[in-house]
């Protein structure tokens, strides 16, 4: 019984923390540029895309996982040089409007060079199957999976809180004025973090082709929870999308594993009540 | 019918300004509009249940725009009004109780109730949190429908709907005239309602909340109330326009829930323009005849120009198609001249 | 006076060839032909294809015409518009197809209201025969299919066993006549999850299964990627080591996939009505016309032969009636209609208006390099069990 309960809360774990990999681009964005990105999930899928693609090409899985984020990162920077900066003054309703149609867009493009079914990926032979831990049987690519997460997550927690790099984006989510007006280029600010986010997204989808699976609906059927960790979790905050991301995580596996009837219905369910409680997020800035 | 000020600054997605005074009279144009279906119905007899799905997205729409475009709430999961519009009209027929009206007012019924409800939660908070709600009253609505499979019939759908005849006289037949019809006054009716809703104090004030919320308490509008109102009737027309449709097609699919209609009823809206409700009726035939043509080609084909023209039609025509055509008028000869 | 002879003469074999030069037969194809389900329509299509390529593409005298109709999944109110429209405009003389079951059921109201044969090529729930007097159905239902195997699993060592089935028509048709058959034969179900049709997550319910150890599972899943989702979960995951064995219905090592499931699925044994690797001299001319019509879609499948036997069904009905095709007659022709299918003989009960098949036990091995459903067991005339 308390194996199956540590299983449960591992694999909840391991799904949050890919969801927290993914919509921490999101949050960002959403926070720092109070943009509606809904073409975040379209990111995501198409790391994962370029990692099959780089894959069938005799690329390894592993050295695919850099090459991606680099690849997925240069895309996010052009797009928002060249579409997204025109509409950070737009109307939120523009916002997705114009967010859905790229989508739309990614989706038809990797229907057509893809197809619509599932796409496999094959894990270096170190990475499939289970550990044996103190009569817990964990899987190995979720182990794998966790600890990439933690790193990154260390990773960021330093270059937010550390560096002055960091610095600007903090200012800038803080007040954008202010911040311009003590000199801070505001609009590199906005390119490398959202470079940076989408780039983290696309290395999520990548990563998460074993576990998510990877068709082009991925871009719209996972958009909702990316959402939810976001609006939930608080836009603009890190530490708020990783604390959403993990309770999502676990109550959406442990929900399939105790109430298997019950289904996605009950995080729809928390997220409203969540959404009730703490209009502006857990650890949210903007009501 | 246009409430203009007079010589003022032309908005993005706004009416233009002219000197004459508001009105609620039927213009020439807008009768020209209404009696042009009429001939198609002669004309095109293959197409009459084509006719009818448009006539019933175009109430949607404009359900939509009532929201949207006079109040200023983006709405991701407006389908949900739309599916208990469908499922109430559609399980009151399988169960025997097949008149048509009762049926279509009892969904629009209870679809404004629970808009009512859901309405305490739209309001609070800003856009993020709205869209959010919305969405996820949106699925929360389609995972219950999908459980309840047992009473809804689930994935394999609600059929059985068994019709009884319009008016005591007119059964629905399978070449779809008693549907064309019926789907084309209730559209009517609805349209005229709404269109008398918006012209209305009520209405003016709806679009003074969607301009600045923070100013409207200082003139003595209770935002709040007028925001609960508007959803409550907006979800009611959904729910009307979901009825018709179960009641046409005799069958309730788990799809009149799905986030893919309520993001495409978006679309639609906004393509054809926002805030002046021609634009929902625009908008829709518009937009099902082209989906309907070019997706039949090739589904992949179709979702990929959509995208572009979203992006485009964000980037460079702003206010839709109703909001270029605005420009067009401005731009012709004799009215440059006030 | 001979140049009137030779005008009449003429006029009057123009007038003869005229009446001669039929309508086409039309026949609606309806079916799910993009998104994730494209297969299925693909499938059932190039079935069809293979029959007229080694029969003709005239029957009775009229030029057979397949008219396609995209419902991109289990969508079925747009299945019942598309059926509408192929009757009301196009007036097509059958409507067949329907790879999924909500398809099926929306469009059997259609084919009431118009008296045409509605001819069901894969669509596998019970239920949909007894929807409308007009469907006949040639291809299966997964009662059909399931029964057996709770009969075998018992009979062979197997008494606890834990189901897992797609939340769905077929899958709660297979649940509940496994169960039954199990039962019966003195099995047991230790529990029971049912999997969303759509983009299903195998990982808790694989954790689940684990944990309790029954000694098999009894899986049903939409042919196609779901059952390689399943079953890579089901080894990374050590169910295997674990000593938990998979017993499922055909759908799952569907011949369209099982190639690319390659070890994954070795050894795992299935009960169904077609297999690729049954002989016979029919399968063979059918799987050579497949590859000629389709051979970029792999290999042929249960898809392919509804399409196949349903192309048969229609082809046999046409000639019977002369090319005239009425809907009660056509179906007084169907009822009982026997057919040497490359699967088996199979017929269609005159009550039911459903197919009754040979349903085989089979194994996953490895022939001549590839992965196929070996037959070594059968359970002949079964009808299905659902009514």
């Amino acid at each position: 019984m308390v194996t199956s309960l540590i299983g449960v809360l591992f694999d909840g774990l391991a799904y949050g923390s890919l969801l927290f990999l993914i919509s921490n681009g999101l949050s960002v964005t959403m926070g720092l540029m109070n943009f509606v990105n809904l073409a975040h999930g379209a990111f995501a899928m198409l790391g994962g895309y370029a990692c099959v693609a780089l894959m069938r090409r005799g690329v390894p899985f592993l050295v695919t996982l850099p090459l991606v984020f680099l690849a997925v990162a240069l895309l996010g920077a052009v797009l928002e040089r060249a579409l997204y900066r025109r509409l950070y003054r737009a109307p939120h309703l523009d916002q997705v409007l114009f967010s859905i149609g790229l989508t739309f867009v990614a989706v038809a493009a990797t229907t057509w060079a893809f197809g619509p079914s599932q796409q496999p990926v094959e894990l270096p032979p170190f990475l499939r199957g289970q550990l044996h831990l103190a009569g817990v049987d964990l899987g190995k690519y979720r182990l794998f999976l966790v600890a990439l997460v933690v790193l990154i997550t260390v990773d960021l927690e330093f270059l937010i809180g550390r560096t002055r790099f960091g610095a600007r984006v903090r200012a800038a989510v803080d007040s954008q004025t202010a911040a311009a007006g003590l000199g801070i280029d505001v609009n590199r600010v906005f390119s490398v973090t959202f470079a940076m986010g989408t780039g983290l997204a696309g290395l999520g989808g990548a990563l998460g082709i074993d576990i998510l699976g990877l068709d082009p609906t991925f871009a719209l059927k996972y958009l909702v929870y990316f959402l939810l960790a976001v609006a939930v979790g608080g836009a603009g905050s890190i530490k708020g999308t990783a604390v959403a991301a993990i309770v999502l995580g676990v109550f959406d596996v442990a929900g399939k594993y105790y109430v298997p009837e019950a289904g996605a219905f009950i995080i729809y369910a928390l997220m409203v009540v969540l959404m009730i409680l703490f209009p502006a997020g857990l650890y949210g800035r903007r009501a | 019918m246009r409430v203009e000020p007079a010589g003022g600054r032309a908005e993005v997605g706004a009416p233009e300004p002219s000197s004459r005074l508001p009105h609620d009279r039927w213009g020439p144009l807008e009768i020209a509009f209404w009696l042009a279906p009429i001939p198609c119905y002669f004309l095109f007899p293959g197409y009459l249940v084509l006719a009818s799905q448009v006539f019933i997205t175009s109430l949607f729409a404009l359900s939509l725009d009532l929201i949207l475009g006079y109040a200023g709430i983006v709405s991701l999961g407006h389908a949900a009004f739309f599916g208990i519009g469908a499922y109430t009209a559609g399980l009151l027929a399988a169960h025997g109780w097949g008149e048509p009206l009762s049926g279509l007012a009892a969904g629009g019924a209870l679809a404004a109730a629970v808009g009512f409800l859901v309405s305490f939660l739209v309001v609070r908070g800003g856009d993020l949190a709205r869209l959010m709600v919305t969405l996820g009253i949106g699925q929360l609505v389609y995972e219950a429908a999908n459980k309840a499979a047992s009473v809804t019939g689930g994935v394999d759908g609600l059929g059985g709907v068994a019709m009884g005849k319009l008016l005591g006289r007119f059964s629905f037949d399978l070449e779809g005239r008693a549907a064309w019809i019926y789907s084309f006054l209730v559209l009517f009716a609805c349209f005229a309602l709404a269109r008398r809703v918006v012209a209305s104090p009520f209405g003016l004030s709806l679009r003074g909340i969607r301009e600045n919320d923070r100013r409207m308490p200082a003139l003595g509008t209770p935002v709040r109330r007028r925001l609960v109102a508007v959803f409550a009737l907006s979800a009611g027309l959904a729910g009307v326009a979901g009825a018709l449709l179960a009641q046409t097609t005799q069958f309730v699919g788990l799809e009149v829930l799905g986030f893919t209609r309520s993001a495409e009823l978006l679309i639609i809206l906004v393509l054809g323009g926002t805030g002046r409700l021609y634009g929902a009726l625009v908008g829709a035939p518009l937009f099902m005849l082209a989906q309907n043509y070019l997706s039949g080609i090739d589904p992949t084909y179709w979702q990929f120009w959509l995208g572009l023209l979203l992006v485009a039609a964000v980037l460079f025509g702003r206010g839709g198609i109703m909001g270029m055509a605005d420009r067009l008028r401005a731009r012709l000869p004799g009215r440059a001249a006030r | 006076m001979g140049n009137v002879r030779l005008w009449a003469a003429s006029l009057l074999v123009l007038a003869a060839s005229a009446a001669g030069a039929e309508e086409p037969l039309k026949i609606g194809l309806i079916a799910a032909f993009s998104g994730p389900f494209a297969d299925y329509g693909r499938e059932i299509e190039a079935g069809m294809k293979a029959y007229m390529k080694l029969h003709g593409d005239k029957v009775a005298g009229r030029k057979v015409e397949i008219i396609v109709r995209d419902t991109t999944g289990p969508l079925p109110d747009v299945a019942k518009r598309h059926a509408q429209e192929l009757v009301v405009r196009e007036k097509v003389d059958f409507l067949a197809g329907f790879g999924l079951t909500p398809e099926a059921l929306a469009v059997a109201e259609i084919a009431t209201q118009a008296k045409k044969p509605m001819i069901v090529m894969n669509a596998a729930t019970s239920i949909i025969t007894a929807k409308s007097p007009y469907v006949a159905r040639v291809s299966f239902t997964l009662a059909q299919d399931a029964a057996p195997m709770g009969t075998w699993a018992a009979r062979n060592g197997i008494k606890k066993v834990f189901t897992l089935v797609a939340d769905y028509g077929p899958g709660i048709d297979a649940e509940a006549a496994f169960k039954k058959s199990f039962a019966a034969a003195g099995g047991q179900v230790v529990d029971s999850i049912r999997t969303p049709l759509r983009g299903p997550e195998f990982a808790p319910f694989l954790q689940r299964i684990k944990d309790e150890r029954p000694q098999a599972v009894f899986v049903f899943l939409p042919a196609g990627e779901q059952g390689i989702a399943f079953m890579k979960g089901f080894r990374e995951r050590g169910l295997a080591e674990a000593g938990i064995q998979v017993i499922a219905t055909g759908d799952v090592t569907d011949d369209h996939v099982i190639d690319a499931m390659g070890e994954v699925a070795q050894g795992m044994i299935t009960s169904h009505h077609y297999s690729a690797a049954h002989d016979s001299p029919e399968n063979k001319a059918f799987l050579e016309a497949y590859q000629q019509v389709a051979g970029s879609l792999g290999r042929a499948n249960f898809m392919a032969v509804g399409g196949f036997d349903g192309m048969a069904a229609i082809y046999d009905v046409a000639r019977k009636l002369g090319g005239k095709i009425d809907g009660d007659k056509a179906m007084a022709v169907l009822k009982g209609w026997k057919h040497m299918s490359p699967r088996g003989p199979i017929s269609i009960d005159p009550e039911t208006r459903d197919v009754v098949q040979t349903v085989y036990i089979r194994k996953v091995e490895k022939r001549d390099g590839h992965w196929y459903n070996v037959e070594f067991e059968k359970f002949p005339e079964v009808k299905d069990p659902g009514k």
